[in-house]
C-alpha cells in the first residue's frame, strides 16, 4: 500500500458558532470571518505540514480544490503545489483534483499540471474531480452541464498531453482554434489519473473505462469496499482485471498512546469537521443535474437517516477515520485494506481545528508505527472471498 | 384562493410532433385560439386558468420540452431554443392571431417567441415573467432553499403554501427531479434572465399585459415597472395579497384578467 498524507487546508480558525449561525461553511459564509494574518501563517503551517510528511517517509503528499468555503482554503491548488514541488525529495505529489466542469478553460489545467508533472520530474499524479454541489451555486456553471463538461474537458486535456500541437478542437462547450499547450507533461504518455468521487456508478463506469485510479471519498469503510467491488466488476465486465493501484480510499488517521486517549484528543476537531465545517442542506450539495435523477431517487429513499449529528464514535465505529492506539490503527487498516482491496490510502493527519502539534506528533506516529508495515502490503483475500 | 378541481371536465391530452419531439398538449374549449405556457413550476399549476379560459376561449396548453417527467432533449440548451421551438409548434397547427401567455419562464419563452415573430400573435400577457435581470431588485434564490421552503416561498398566503404542499405525491416529486434538472440547463447562468432580450423587447408591438404579485419574492414588483418600460404597448396589473403564482393563489383574478385582456385585443 501507498500512503499518502492529504490535506484539505481548513480555515482552522473559524468561529464555529459563527458557521452555525450561518448554517453551513459554503457559499454564504462571508470571507469576513477570514483573518489574513492567520490565515497567512496557516498557510505555511500546513506546507510545513505536507513537506515534512515527505521526509518523514510518506508516499505522497496531496492537496486538493475547494472554492468560496472555510472547509479548505486552496481555490488554486496548483499554486500551493508549486510551492511544494521545491521541497518533496521523495514522495510524489498530486492535486486531487482540479474541478474540470467549474473552469471555462481547460487548457489552463493542462498547463499547470504539466508545469508540475516538469517540476516533480513525473512523480505526479493530476486529478479530474467535478467539483462538490456547493461549487456551482459559487461559480456559475450549471450543475446541469457538470458531467458533459467534465468528459469534454478531460478529454481536451488528454489530447493536449498527448497529440502534437497545434490542432483544433470543436466541442460543445469547449472551442479552441489552436490548442498547443506549452510545456507538454513530463510522463509519457501523460501524468498518472485519479478521479476522486463519491461514488456514483456514472463515474465509476467512466473511471473504468480509462483505467485510472478511482478515489473514494469519505464514506464508511463498508459502503467504500461495495463501491470498489462495483469498480471490480465494471473491470472484469470489459475485459481486464482491476488491482490495487486502481483504487485508492480518502480517510484520517490519528494514532495516540491508546485508544482512549486518542479518541478523547481528536473527538472536538473530528466533530468540527464533519457537523461544522462540512454542514450544508441538500439544496447546496445537490443542486439539480448535479446528481443523476436515479441517484436522487434513490437518496431520497434514505432521506432522513443520516444522523443530524455524527459523533467520533461512530465515525470510527463506521470506518471513515481510524483513531487509536498504533496497534489499532495498524489491525484496522490491514483489515480495511483486505475488505476493500484498496492500494493507495488518501491520509488526512489533520482535520478541522486540529492544531500544528497534534498533527506533527501524530505525522510521526504514523511514520513510526504504520508506515513500516505498510510499505509492500498487499490486500490480502479477506474470508468473505475466501469462502466463495 | 384555492382553485377547485372539476374531474369530470378535464380534458386530456393530445400528442403533437413537432421535429424529433412528441409534445403533450392539452386542448379546451372554443374561441379565438389561447396558447398558454407554463412556468418553471410545472403544468398542473396552469390548470385552473386554463379551465376557465376555456369558458371563452380555443386554450392550446403544451408541455414544454424538459417537463412532465422527460428529460431534456438534446437540442435543449437555452430558453431561446424553446421559442424557436414553439414558432414551429405554431407553424405546425398553422395558428395565426394568437393569444399567448405565459408564467414565470412560461412568460420568459412567451417574450422570447414574441420579439421573433409578433406578427403571428394578437396579443401577449406575461405573468411574473422570468428573462430580464434587475440587479437593484434582485430576489431570493429558489436554487439556494432546500425544496420545501422553496415551494412555500412562491406563496403569499401560508394557506396558499400549505395547500401548495399538500398537492405534492411521490410520482409529483419524480417528476419535479427531473424538471429540475431541466430548469437549471436553461436558468442557471445568467441566473433566469438572458441578457440579449432586453435589447429586443421593443420589437413586440402587440397588446402586453403583465399580471404580478405584489409580494412576488422571486421578481420583486419593481420588475413589472422594469418590464413595462421596456415593451412599446404594455399595460401593467398588480394582483395584491399575491406571491410569485397569481395563476393558482388567484386564480379568478388571473383569467378574468387574461379574458378581458384578450377580448379587448380581437
Amino acid at each position: 500500500m501507498k500512503i499518502f498524507n492529504f490535506h484539505l487546508m481548513p480555515y482552522r480558525h473559524a468561529d464555529l458558532d459563527s458557521i452555525d449561525r450561518n448554517g453551513t461553511a459554503w457559499v454564504t459564509y462571508s470571507n469576513a470571518n477570514y483573518d489574513p494574518k492567520l490565515g497567512a501563517e496557516l498557510y505555511h503551517e500546513y506546507l510545513d505540514q505536507l513537506e515534512q510528511a515527505d521526509a518523514l517517509g510518506f508516499d505522497g503528499v496531496a492537496v486538493n480544490e475547494h472554492h468560496q468555503t472555510a472547509y479548505g482554503i486552496m481555490p488554486t491548488p496548483g499554486v500551493l503545489a508549486g510551492a511544494l514541488s521545491r521541497r518533496i525529495k521523495h514522495g510524489y505529489l498530486a492535486v486531487l483534483g482540479r474541478a474540470l466542469p467549474l473552469t471555462n478553460n481547460p487548457l489552463t489545467i493542462a498547463e499547470e499540471f504539466a508545469i508540475l508533472d516538469n517540476l516533480m520530474r513525473g512523480k505526479f499524479i493530476a486529478g479530474f474531480v467535478r467539483g462538490i454541489g456547493a461549487e456551482y451555486h459559487s461559480i456559475p456553471v450549471s450543475p446541469a452541464e457538470s458531467a458533459e463538461r467534465f468528459v469534454e474537458a478531460h478529454d481536451l486535456i488528454i489530447k493536449a498531453w498527448t497529440q502534437p500541437g497545434p490542432f483544433a478542437f470543436d466541442g460543445k462547450h469547449y472551442k479552441f482554434n489552436y490548442v498547443n499547450t506549452w510545456p507538454r507533461p513530463y510522463s509519457e504518455p501523460h501524468p498518472r489519473v485519479f478521479c476522486p468521487s463519491s461514488g456514483s456508478i456514472s463515474t465509476i463506469r467512466w473511471v473504468v473505462k480509462h483505467r485510472y485510479t478511482y478515489a473514494q471519498t469519505l464514506a464508511p469503510i463498508a459502503n467504500v469496499a461495495k463501491i470498489f467491488d462495483l469498480y471490480r466488476e465494471e473491470a472484469d465486465r470489459a475485459g481486464w482485471q482491476a488491482g490495487p493501484e486502481n483504487l485508492a480510499w480518502s480517510n484520517a488517521i490519528y494514532v495516540g498512546e491508546t485508544d482512549e486517549k486518542a479518541l478523547r484528543d481528536v473527538k472536538p476537531h473530528l466533530e468540527a469537521y464533519a457537523n461544522r465545517f462540512l454542514k450544508t442542506n441538500p439544496a447546496f450539495m445537490s443542486p439539480p443535474g448535479y446528481t443523476t435523477v436515479e441517484s436522487l431517487k434513490k437518496q431520497r429513499a434514505v432521506r432522513g437517516v443520516r444522523p443530524a449529528f455524527q459523533t467520533a464514535e461512530e465515525m470510527i465505529e463506521r470506518g471513515l477515520v481510524i483513531v487509536g492506539s498504533a496497534n489499532t490503527v495498524r489491525e484496522k487498516l490491514a483489515a480495511y485494506q483486505d475488505l476493500a482491496g484498496f492500494g493507495y490510502s488518501l491520509t488526512k493527519t489533520q482535520w478541522g481545528t486540529m492544531p500544528h502539534s497534534m498533527v506533527t506528533e501524530n505525522q510521526h506516529a504514523i511514520a513510526k508505527e504504520v508506515l513500516p508495515y505498510f510499505r509492500d502490503r498487499m490486500p490480502q483475500p479477506h474470508p468473505k472471498i475466501a469462502a466463495e | 384562493m384555492e382553485p377547485t378541481h372539476t374531474k369530470a371536465a378535464e380534458p386530456s391530452f393530445d400528442t403533437i410532433t413537432i421535429g424529433s419531439h412528441r409534445a403533450p398538449v392539452l386542448r379546451a374549449g372554443s374561441g379565438p385560439t389561447a396558447l398558454l405556457l407554463h412556468g418553471e413550476e410545472g403544468f398542473d399549476a396552469l390548470r385552473p386558468v386554463i379551465a376557465r379560459l376555456a369558458a371563452t376561449h380555443s386554450v392550446i396548453a403544451p408541455i414544454h420540452p424538459g417537463f412532465g417527467g422527460d428529460p431534456a432533449p438534446d437540442w435543449l440548451d437555452r430558453v431561446s431554443d424553446v421559442a424557436m421551438y414553439y414558432l414551429d409548434f405554431l407553424d405546425a397547427l398553422d395558428l395565426r392571431e394568437v393569444h399567448l401567455a405565459g408564467a414565470s419562464m412560461g412568460g420568459w419563452i412567451a417574450a422570447e417567441l414574441a420579439t421573433r415573430s409578433p406578427d403571428r400573435l394578437a396579443s401577449l400577457a406575461l405573468i411574473a415573467p422570468a428573462g430580464i435581470h434587475l440587479p437593484e431588485a434582485a430576489g431570493i434564490d429558489p436554487f439556494l432553499m432546500v425544496e420545501t421552503l422553496a415551494l412555500r416561498a412562491m406563496y403569499h398566503s401560508p394557506e396558499a403554501a400549505d395547500a401548495a404542499a399538500a398537492r405534492l405525491t411521490p410520482e409529483s416529486e419524480d417528476i419535479r427531479l427531473q424538471e429540475r434538472v431541466t430548469i437549471a440547463r436553461l436558468g442557471w447562468s445568467p441566473r433566469l434572465h438572458d441578457p440579449a432580450l432586453r435589447k429586443w423587447l421593443h420589437r413586440i408591438d402587440i397588446p402586453t399585459l403583465l399580471l404580478w404579485g405584489e409580494n412576488d419574492r422571486l421578481f420583486p414588483p419593481a420588475h413589472a415597472q422594469a418590464w413595462a418600460a421596456l415593451l412599446p404597448k404594455a399595460r401593467v396589473q398588480m394582483i395584491a395579497a399575491c406571491g410569485h403564482l397569481p395563476h393558482v393563489e388567484h386564480t379568478e383574478a388571473v383569467a378574468a384578467a387574461l379574458a378581458t385582456h384578450m377580448e379587448a385585443a380581437r
